[in-house]
């Protein structure tokens, strides 16, 4: 017996997947969560066009056009349509909570802490509130945050003072 | 949403261009912070939030671009100065660190309190970017109070300069809801969905206190703005135009 071909959406996910974030290379593009979705539609001259839904994480994210363009010539190299395009879009917020459990674990493992859980509906109190951040480094939760802002508009600065470390957390948001 | 009259989107034109317009210039002005700061936190921070506002900018000037068939790069940075439509507060200049604290506490909040109102527009674009806005801002929201507070008890030098660019601010603060020409119009079609005067009220139930609760004195008059607070400009404007077009004058043919 012959294992079935990939589907077309399948070779689509698969070849998202495999692209990394620009500025944390060790999470994907998918396990990011910044892929809303994609689909196949006719075009008037009788071929393909591939549209494939880009949430930003932060606005001002300069990243973002980077990953435009790799999304576009990665899809393009594919040959899965005659036409890709990468659409920005806001019909949907991209939050932190859209970080798969395969992506926060990637992001521990290179030394971020994942983010905070805040939940559907964001509420600017759990940040005062809530323990924020387990040092990447040796788990402990006996960590401080230094600044909120942070390299990029997505990373906030933390200091564990066990084992002395200062680390980044991705922000929730 | 059925589809706009021309009076309509000239209206809902207006609103995006003195809102991107805030963000931006404001995004300039606290960008020069950058290296200069009075800590290195603060260096990281204000970088952080100003490029935010300016991410927040583009992404309204992208808005109203679709909507007006004109280009994003040419809105930001193709018109001459008296051509932008920022609120008053954002035609100072910056000095010391107390000043921009005061300057930032102030439009934040009057930020948060528009974009509150707006999250309910019924122009749905609109409404969903101010979701996307708002949880980002909340961290500027929270930062700058913390840093209001930070002056207001630091010690007597901190405070009264605090104390003293509320005063100087507060009139040209009240400018962020300084009326628009088509504002009766936009409230009708509920893509605002309350008068800017009733957003203005509401901001200084939620400022007062605040000041008050850190004992800073609260300046008294707050006369309601009218709309020459958003069409009239300084030398200090003009001097930040000038920087902020320098790049794009250098050669207007370029593509970016």
């Amino acid at each position: 017996m012959v294992a079935a071909a990939p589907t077309r959406d399948a070779t689509v996910w698969e070849a998202l997947g495999q692209l990394a974030d620009p500025e944390i290379p060790a999470i994907s593009l998918v396990d990011l969560g910044v892929i809303r979705g994609f689909a196949f539609d006719a075009t008037p001259d009788g071929g393909e066009r591939l549209t494939v839904e880009l949430m930003p994480t932060f606005l001002g994210c300069p990243a973002i056009e980077v990953m435009r363009q790799q999304i576009g010539e990665r899809l393009t190299e594919l040959k899965v349509a005659n036409e890709v395009v990468v659409e920005l879009t806001f019909a949907e917020a991209w939050t932190s909570e859209r970080i798969t459990p395969a992506g926060r674990e990637a992001l521990r493992t290179s030394g971020f802490a994942p983010p905070v859980h805040i939940g559907s509906e964001f509420d600017g109190e759990l940040l005062t509130v809530l323990p924020l951040a387990t040092c990447p480094y040796c788990g402990s939760r006996n960590t401080t945050l230094e600044n909120p802002f942070g390299p990029t508009l997505c990373r906030s600065i933390y200091h564990c003072a066990d084992c002395r470390q200062p680390f980044e957390q991705f922000k929730a948001v | 949403m059925t589809e706009l009259d021309a009076q309509t989107q000239e209206a809902l034109a207006e609103l995006l261009l003195s809102m991107a317009d805030d963000e931006f210039v404001l995004g300039f002005w606290d960008s020069e912070w950058t290296g200069i700061a009075p800590i290195l936190e603060e260096d990281v921070a204000m970088s952080s939030v100003s490029q935010d506002e300016i991410g927040h900018a583009k992404a309204l000037y992208e808005l109203l671009a679709g909507l007006t068939g004109d280009d994003a790069d040419r809105i930001a940075f193709g018109r001459p100065a008296d051509g932008y439509r920022h609120a008053a507060l954002m035609n100072h200049a910056r000095t010391d660190w107390a000043s921009s604290i005061a300057r930032r506490f102030l439009y934040e909040n009057a930020d948060a309190i528009r974009l509150e109102s707006l999250a309910n527009s019924s122009y749905q674009p609109l409404a969903d970017l101010v979701v996307k806005m708002r949880r980002e801002e909340t961290y500027h929201l929270l930062h700058f109070d913390l840093w209001l507070r930070r002056l207001a008890e630091g010690g007597e030098e901190s405070r009264s300069r605090l104390a003293a660019a509320i005063d100087e601010l507060w009139a040209d603060a009240q400018a962020v809801f300084a009326p628009l020409a088509g504002e009766a119009r936009l409230v009708a079609a509920r893509i605002l969905p309350e008068t800017l005067e009733t957003l203005r009220a509401r901001w200084l139930e939620r400022v007062r206190p605040r000041l008050e609760a850190l004992g800073l004195p609260v300046p008294a008059a707050a006369t309601p703005p009218d709309a020459d607070g958003r069409i009239r400009h300084t030398e200090e404007f003009a001097w930040l135009h000038g920087e902020f077009t320098m790049v794009v004058r250098s050669d207007e043919a370029a593509t970016w």
